[in-house]
């Protein structure tokens, strides 16, 4: 299921939400619709979190998580930092990290397993980055473009990268996440994927420019047609009896 | 690079995005729109014109470029195209890349020309588009030609250039040095007049040009006069029809003067019986009893102007009975002269009576008995001038010797062709007039064309072209003898050309 929706005139959806498969973060508007769109969609399941990051809305690009932790720049305040312990599930580890490169969004993607980082984070980040999102780290560009945060989008089930990358480049990447990736763009043709959609296991938000088009290839290649997060469920469950059984 | 380096690189294979409008897989462009989207998208031509209103004149084939400016360009020609681009308005937003005439009917006062044009959209992705821009001529006569349609006889400076003499040698005489130095290259038309030529301008600066001209080259007075022909006093606009009257003086070469009193004390006692030996911008005046020589500029001249005592028209021709040369050669500016006592019977007389003159002369270098020679008769002419009497006591010559006459000789050349032309400018003819007067022009033009001959100095300023139908007879060249002629070397070649740039130039 993809929902398209627009912050306060903004396609840019991607920017001033964060979302995963435990919990969504969603910036501080004008108006509720923004965030009364997420809490429709997601209000049974995950919890929906108002908050900014270092004062400013932009939290999808400053932050970087999933269902196991989320990482939040330097700069974060500790009332902001504290809002954040206080509102996501306990299992989620929220970690402040040092690292110069403060647009974490912008310089990590990750799923619940990989993280995708950019090439000049700091050691010490990536082994954070191993431990509270527990994920695997691999450095990397996207089309030439070093900023990985920006120009792709995956969850455990698929991927969209800039439009750009190479078909050589696209198999590298999907066998380095283990998802079928596909290049393409949002937002009528807009190649920075991360910053017009945000998605997670059986969900994404797009900006409200996205064609059909566009929309029908996001619902393919991250299989939300069929997902529910009840159907995940289930489906683990039959998983789970096939294995008992 | 790299792999001259030696490295590794992996190969980059393009993949294909699908479209984001329609869906279709296509290579990954800057919009991430297939072309066809693209177009029905933006439309980069938005905003330029697509019909033009150009003005045109039917009559010169010009094109207006506003404001004021008339461009002449054929159909289908690189100017035209020029202009025509040049006319579109907010070409800056886009760039032209190409432009090309699509065939309209020549009648049909359209143009059309096809454009392509590029231009950036959508984050960066160049889109080119071809169109088509309809002309539309607007038939509107430019000033110039509504001038000549209302009145085409459209002249802005007329010159009127007068002597008051009666014949016309000083025009035949100017004529060629207005062709020589291309001065009436601008006349619109040259008319030509009773005792003197109309030269007409569109111009006033043409017409002041060539009048400053003909001050160079002969004693003139000139005034200026305009008249109003139409004006706008709202915009300080004032149309005039301006006429310039130059008059030359009425002394000519070999004119017989008497000097008034005041001008022959003014110049140092002066004559006052003096010939005209040359005439430029001032008057060359040579005593023929002492051998001086004075020059009168043309403000001196027209501060008291007086006419000739005679002229060459009333030469009289004498033969040389006896010359006793007086003094050695001298020479005065650039010609030789020598005095000398010379006894003369006119030739009217000869076998009649008995009559002899005694004189002196300044032709004593030229003259040995037996030879002709032309002068003025003092002694039989009745001459009425208010200038002679004026001098008391002044004793009158009886003859005057102007200049040796090769009649005799000349009688054998009659009829045959020259071996030389001159070209002549291009004048309208008054058509009243009456066949008498055009058997007189015509001698006249004889007489000059015998002058040039005689005087290399007159001919220094002309251009004398070779006569092509003129065949040379072995007789003639023997028994010329010592006939003044015009030597080859002067003679210029006629270009193929010429005869039509004759018709061009005039």
């Amino acid at each position: 299921m993809a929902t398209r929706l627009q912050f306060e005139n903004s396609c840019e959806v991607g920017v001033f939400s964060k979302l995963t498969n435990a919990y969504c973060l969603v910036a501080i508007g004008g108006s509720e619709n923004f965030y009364s769109a997420f809490e429709t969609e997601l209000a049974d399941v995950i919890p929906v979190v108002k908050t900014s990051i270092s004062g400013t809305r932009i939290i999808g690009r400053l932050c970087a998580g999933n269902k196991n932790g989320l990482l939040v720049p330097h700069n974060t305040t500790d009332q902001e930092l504290q809002h954040l312990r206080n509102s996501l599930p306990d299992q989620v580890v929220v970690q402040r990290i040092e690292e110069k490169l403060s647009a974490l969004g912008n310089c990590i993607a990750c799923n619940d397993h990989v993280a995708l980082t950019h090439t000049d984070l700091d050691r010490e980040t990536e082994e954070i980055i191993a431990d509270v999102l527990g994920v695997e780290v691999f450095r990397q560009t996207i089309a030439g473009n070093i900023l990985v945060g920006s120009y792709c989008a995956f969850s455990n089930r698929g991927g969209l990268v800039h439009p750009h990358t190479s078909i050589e480049d696209l198999d590298e990447l999907s066998t380095l996440l283990q998802v079928p990736l596909v290049a393409g763009t949002v937002n009528r043709g807009s190649e920075v994927i991360a910053a017009g959609m945000t998605v997670n296991d059986w969900i994404a938000f797009c900006g409200s420019d996205t064609t059909a088009t566009e929309l029908s290839v996001i619902e393919s290649v991250f299989k939300l047609r069929e997902a529910q997060p009840s159907a995940i469920v289930d489906e683990m469950r039959k998983s789970l009896i096939d294995s008992f059984v | 690079m790299a792999e001259e380096a030696g490295m590794f690189t992996v190969q980059q294979t393009v993949g294909s995005v699908l479209c984001c409008k329609c869906g279709i897989p296509m290579v990954p462009n800057a919009a991430n729109m297939c072309v066809k989207c693209l177009r029905s998208e933006v439309d980069i031509t938005e905003g330029l014109q697509k019909h033009v209103i150009i003005t045109h004149c039917p009559e010169c084939e010009c094109y207006l470029q506003p404001p004021r400016t008339w461009i002449k360009a054929q159909l289908e020609s690189k100017e035209l195209l020029t202009f025509c681009v040049k006319r579109l308005k907010n070409m800056n937003r886009v760039r032209l890349v190409h432009a090309e005439f699509v065939w309209t009917e020549p009648h049909s006062k359209r143009i059309k020309v096809g454009l392509r044009v590029q231009k950036e959209v959508l984050n960066g992705a160049i889109l080119e588009q071809a169109y088509v821009v309809e002309y539309v001529q607007q038939e509107h006569m430019c000033e110039s030609c509504s001038r000549v349609q209302a009145n085409p006889d459209q002249w802005v400076a007329a010159v009127q250039l007068r002597q008051h003499v009666s014949h016309r040698r000083t025009f035949f005489y100017l004529e060629q040095l207005i062709l020589k130095h291309d001065a009436a290259a601008h006349a619109i038309k040259i008319k030509q007049m009773d005792q003197g030529i109309d030269f007409f301008f569109a111009n006033r600066s043409h017409g002041v040009k060539f009048v400053e001209f003909i001050g160079k080259v002969a004693p003139v007075k000139s005034r200026s006069d305009k008249q109003l022909v139409s004006h706008d006093s709202k915009s300080n606009n004032y149309n005039y029809k301006h006429t310039f009257s130059v008059e030359i003086s009425p002394i000519c070469r070999e004119d017989l003067i008497c000097l008034p009193p005041k001008v022959a004390l003014s110049m140092g006692n002066f004559g006052p019986l003096v010939i005209c030996s040359k005439v430029t911008n001032s008057i060359a005046l040579l005593d023929p009893f002492t051998l001086r020589q004075c020059f009168l500029y043309a403000d001196q001249y027209w501060r008291t102007s007086f006419k000739s005592l005679l002229t060459s028209r009333q030469l009289v021709e004498y033969i040389v009975l006896d010359v006793e040369l007086v003094s050695s050669e001298v020479n005065i500016g650039g010609t030789r002269y020598a005095l000398a006592d010379a006894q003369v019977a006119r030739v009217s007389d000869f076998g009649k009576n008995d009559r002899t003159f005694s004189i002196r002369t300044h032709l004593g270098h030229l003259l040995s008995p037996g030879d002709y020679a032309l002068g003025y008769d003092l002694y039989g002419t009745n001459t009425n001038d208010m200038e002679l009497e004026k001098h008391k006591g002044l004793a009158l010559p009886e003859a005057i010797l102007i200049k040796k006459s090769y009649e005799e000789k000349q009688q054998r050349k009659r009829g045959k062709p020259r071996s030389w032309k001159l070209k002549s400018l291009n004048m309208e003819v008054d058509e009243t007039r009456n066949r008498a007067d055009e058997e007189k022009v015509n001698t006249e033009y004889e007489e000059f064309l015998r002058d040039l001959e005689e005087n290399p100095d007159i001919r220094f300023n002309m251009s004398l072209y070779r006569n092509r139908d003129y065949q040379p007879s072995e007789v003639a060249s023997v028994t010329d003898g010592d006939l003044p002629s015009v030597p080859l070397e002067e003679l210029l070649a006629d270009l193929d050309l010429s005869d039509k740039e004759m018709e061009d130039t005039a």
